[in-house]
């Protein structure tokens, strides 16, 4: 079952919308700068419906079914946060529009400031990156910053844990560090003898995962953060895995200098198959001059205290600057917003308490079938092993294929790289245990079947509208778009319209 | 609880199944002097009360839904087809991660496939990749392509001063961790100027088209320079400007990016927006993003998968080609619904209406006394106006007396252009807008 792609669809003349006629006297065109030809397809309003209608078919969401895709935190998206982002004052809403005629959305943004820093302990956050990996980036690029103020110029050095994102050592990379990856230790924590050797004068910081990649909470994470501390780095904390943190702990209270979080994760803005995201950066004292911006203050406050203050953009006085045009994903902030206030501070705490217990439910009714190797409580995911001795050709992914067939999406595969077959599992808050017993009982008929019948296995999925894929000839073949592109130098320039 | 469906039997049965007495004791790692803290956020709300809240704060904003807009500057009011939101609302696009599952995830990467199909045509090019995540930043991820593909060895890129400042902002944000060294956008060089800057230390030029004010520049052998320079040619370009004018794969250039807003994205205060990413397929293995290329299945259907993996970040890590990973998806999706809807004769209906439209307003202000309007060079729906005032009054004016947004103050980031308007008119603008923006304009002038 396969979809016609839109040009083949098109015939000529025909379009998709209806559009005003001109109501100026028209002025004369530049026929020397003109295109001759725009290769568009010709399709009517109608087939653009029913042919995207039939590719989101061919998706799968959170709200068809269970998502437990590791890391991703792919939680239900309230319906509510669509309506809000999309009311007229902030839909319409033009970027470069003075303070004075935006306070409404000026009040939503330093809000969010706020609640923010509060939920993670901190004094400041910018609204500004885009995703987490640019959080990340903003992060080790306000590291840097604040040793070059102090005139330490040494400090070249990023230690990351072997278990980190794949974005941690591309942003360090990109901010002009070098990434140090450090082992971890049998428990699956930072392996501390090797922490401690590797921190010198050179360390200008450390990345960390909290909870760990592997879904654990760091035993001695007040120890790691004191060894970097005294030789001189900062400590930047991935937020990617607030879930598990809102109301357990504050990172700038156990001595975090900056992290970022995950609007798209934490805050049920939704993943849209690719972004947008939203990755706000939070930091302590140390940090607060060199926060991206320009970020919303009050610049005055309200006479009485009923009213509002007025509120205004304020440039960081040391700030790394601009991370991209205009004020970060806004839109997404007005989501993450409604639900940070239908939840309330209580309401987030139980939101990481049901994340956390039904990972460790499904975690605990897995643990006879799956090798789970670091086994203990864990925060809201945890990883376990796609291979068994007795079926040797099963691979993780073929477990995850298999999933498919029970209209289940897969988990993360191969990743932390430290677990081998690695599956990694995060049901989020918002599954029932319904929902998660079924998840439970497909995970043990595939461990069955993979012993059985591995073949099954081999050649799932069997009911997706597309079978396994051919990935490398995606790559030899590298087509990457369905029309041929003109020889410009074999054009003249004559118009053909 | 909102959103949490267990019940206390849920909750009794599955602490029951982990073996502990309550979820506290899940957190028996976390240090106990600051486990559970205290949250200090505003009570919770209902759906129906959080809803009064926002409406009452997005009415203190003057959006276009109240005023006449005449505000570009890098962010427009353009129409927005109602089919777009309907399709982007389908729980199983909005709410579906990226497509690492290809079996389950076509319908985002055949939609993905497609915009960058539309995309390369629009923009003339051979390859598009998935967004970044605005034009800024798409800017920024050029570079990195052209010092990549030099290998290092040049580090000078040369940047048009009438490229968006915050652009400029933008990638010197981003470089500053590298040694890259820019010039040409400090003082007021024009196209010949920034040629003469072009030696063996370069590696890209970067023109606007059009520029931030809305003009064409005049291209003619710009490109030929570039490439005799062995430098790269990147164009930051207005797509709905394309719908009309010679795309910038045409004019020679190597890598096309910009804002892809104007493609049925409303302006949100400034985003979520799209950073689109087009280039010459010889430099595809070096650039950043997600990019999906067409393969088949196990049953010998097409299919499509993302492809060149191994540039990314999850693989590569530190050597990868950027650190990015969630971009823009929904937005290219919104993109590639806009480009389908408006199709080769839809598109260029938009850019003449607003080409039109724009020169009338234009011809109207400049018989105003008090105000000129620059016509030294083509331009397409953005505007030059030198005022007889400083800008920022006369905006505070056309706001509150007429319920008029007016144009940039070019004077906030160029000193040689103060008291200039930058005026911006879209399909949207109808001519009674225009013309009480003129009779506006007049008055507050008398």
């Amino acid at each position: 079952m396969t979809e016609p792609l839109i040009y083949e669809l098109s015939a000529p003349g025909r379009c998709g919308v209806s559009l005003p006629k001109v109501d100026v006297p028209e002025a004369e065109l530049p026929a020397d700068l003109l295109r001759a030809d725009l290769d568009l397809p010709e399709v009517s309003e109608v087939d653009v419906i029913r042919h995207f209608v039939r590719l989101s078919q061919l998706n799968y969401g959170i709200d068809k079914g269970f998502y437990p895709l590791g890391s991703c935190t792919m939680k239900y998206n309230p319906k509510v946060n669509e309506d809000a982002a999309r009311l007229p004052g902030f839909a319409l809403l033009h970027p470069h529009l003075d303070a004075g005629h935006t306070q409404g959305a000026l009040a939503l943004l330093y809000h969010v400031q706020e609640w923010l820093a509060e939920i993670a302990g901190f004094k400041g956050v910018s609204l500004q990156p885009a995703a987490g990996a640019q959080g990340e980036f903003a992060g080790l690029l306000m590291i840097r910053a604040y040793h070059r103020d102090r005139g330490d110029t040494k400090r070249t050095r990023i230690l990351i844990p072997n278990s980190a994102h794949g974005t941690n050592p591309a942003s360090v990379s990109m901010a002009g560090f070098e990434a140090v990856e450090l082992p971890s230790d049998a428990n699956g924590d930072v392996d501390l003898e090797a922490l401690r050797a590797a921190c010198d004068d050179t360390v200008a910081g450390m990345m960390i995962t909290v909870p760990s990649t592997l879904g654990l909470f760091e035993v001695h994470i007040l120890d790691v953060i004191e060894a970097v501390h005294a030789c001189g780095g900062l400590m930047y904390m991935d937020g990617a895995n607030m879930n598990a943190m809102m109301g357990v702990l504050k990172p700038g209270q156990i001595g975090f200098d900056v992290m970022h979080y995950n609007l798209h994760k934490t805050f049920s803005t939704p993943h849209g198959g690719g972004g947008p995201g939203s990755g706000p950066v939070a930091v302590g004292e140390k940090l607060l001059p060199f926060l991206p911006g320009p970020i919303v203050g009050i610049v005055e406050e309200a006479e009485d205290e009923d009213d509002a203050p007025l509120y205004g953009w304020v440039m960081p006085e040391k700030s790394i600057g601009r991370l991209k045009a205009f004020h970060g994903n806004f839109g997404m902030v007005v989501r993450a917003y409604t639900y940070m206030r239908i939840n309330g501070g209580e309401g987030l705490r139980a939101v990481t308490q049901h994340a956390v217990l039904n990972a460790n439910y499904i975690r605990a009714r897995l643990s006879d079938v799956y090798h789970i190797p670091y086994n203990r409580y864990c925060g809201h995911e945890f990883v376990m092993e796609g291979r068994w001795d007795d079926a040797p050709d099963i691979h993780a992914l073929d477990i995850s294929k298999r999933l498919m067939d029970y209209g289940i999406h897969p988990p993360t595969n191969y990743f932390p790289l430290i677990v081998h077959e690695a599956l990694m599992i995060e049901p989020t808050e918002t599954e029932s245990r319904e929902a998660c017993d079924q998840f439970i009982e497909a995970m043990r008929k595939i461990a069955e079947e993979a012993k059985t019948t591995p073949d099954l296995l081999h050649e799932a999925p069997h009911i997706t509208p597309v079978g396994r894929v051919d990935d490398v000839l995606a790559a030899k073949q590298l087509v990457l778009c369905c029309r041929p592109t003109p020889d410009w130098s074999q054009q003249g320039t004559a118009l053909k319209v | 609880m909102t959103y949490l469906p267990h019940t206390d039997e849920d909750r009794r049965a599955m602490l029951a199944a982990v073996g502990v007495e309550s979820i506290e004791a899940l957190f028996e790692a976390v240090p106990e002097q600051y486990r559970f803290p205290p949250l200090d956020l505003p009570e919770a709300l209902s759906e129906m009360e959080v809803m009064a809240e926002l409406q009452g704060l997005q009415a203190a904003n003057a959006s276009a839904q109240d005023y006449a807009i005449f505000l570009g500057a890098g962010a427009y009011h353009h129409f927005v087809p109602s089919a777009i939101n309907h399709i982007l609302l389908r729980g199983e696009f909005y709410t579906a991660y990226t497509p690492y599952q290809p079996e389950m995830s076509q319908g985002t990467l055949q939609a993905v496939f497609e915009y960058q199909s539309m995309l390369a045509a629009l923009t003339g090019m051979e390859a598009a990749n998935a967004s970044h995540y605005d034009g800024a930043t798409s800017l920024a991820e050029a570079i990195t392509v052209a010092v990549n593909e030099a290998r290092g060895k040049r580090r000078k890129i040369i940047l048009s001063p009438a490229i968006n400042p915050q652009y400029r902002q933008v990638v010197r944000t981003y470089m500053q961790g590298q040694d890259i060294k820019f010039v040409g956008d400090k003082g007021r060089a024009d196209i010949s100027d920034l040629l003469d800057m072009l030696d063996d230390s370069t590696a890209m030029l970067t023109v606007a088209y059009p520029n931030f004010f809305g003009q064409i520049d005049d291209f003619k052998g710009l490109a030929e320079r570039v490439h005799a320079a062995g430098a790269l040619l990147t164009v930051v370009a207005d797509p709905i400007a394309l719908g009309l004018f010679k795309s910038p794969g045409e004019l020679g250039a190597d890598m096309v990016v910009g804002e892809g807003q104007p493609l049925g994205i409303p302006l949100s205060f400034g985003g979520p927006y799209l950073g689109y990413f087009a280039c010459k397929k010889a430099l595809v293995r070096r650039i950043a993003g997600r990019i999906v290329g067409e393969t088949k299945d196990n049953r010998g259907q097409r299919a499509f998968v993302m492809t060149l993996r191994p540039r990314e970040q999850d693989i590569r890590r530190e050597k990868a080609t950027s650190n990015i990973c969630t971009n823009q998806g929904l937005m290219a999706l919104s993109a590639c619904i806009y480009l389908a809807l408006m199709g080769k004769c839809g598109l260029r209906t938009v850019a003449e209406l607003c080409y039109h439209k724009a020169h009338y307003a234009a011809r109207q202000i400049d018989a105003l006394p008090g105000y000129k309007v620059d016509f030294s060079k083509p331009f397409f729906k953005e505007f030059m106006v030198k005022c007889p005032s400083p800008v920022s009054e006369i905006n505070a004016a056309l706001l509150h007396d007429w319920g008029i947004v007016g144009g940039y103050d070019l004077g906030q980031d160029y000193p040689h252009l103060a008291n200039t308007m930058l005026i911006a008119v879209t399909e949207m603008n109808t001519r009674e807008e225009i013309d009480a923006l003129v009779e506006a304009l007049k008055e507050v002038a008398a």
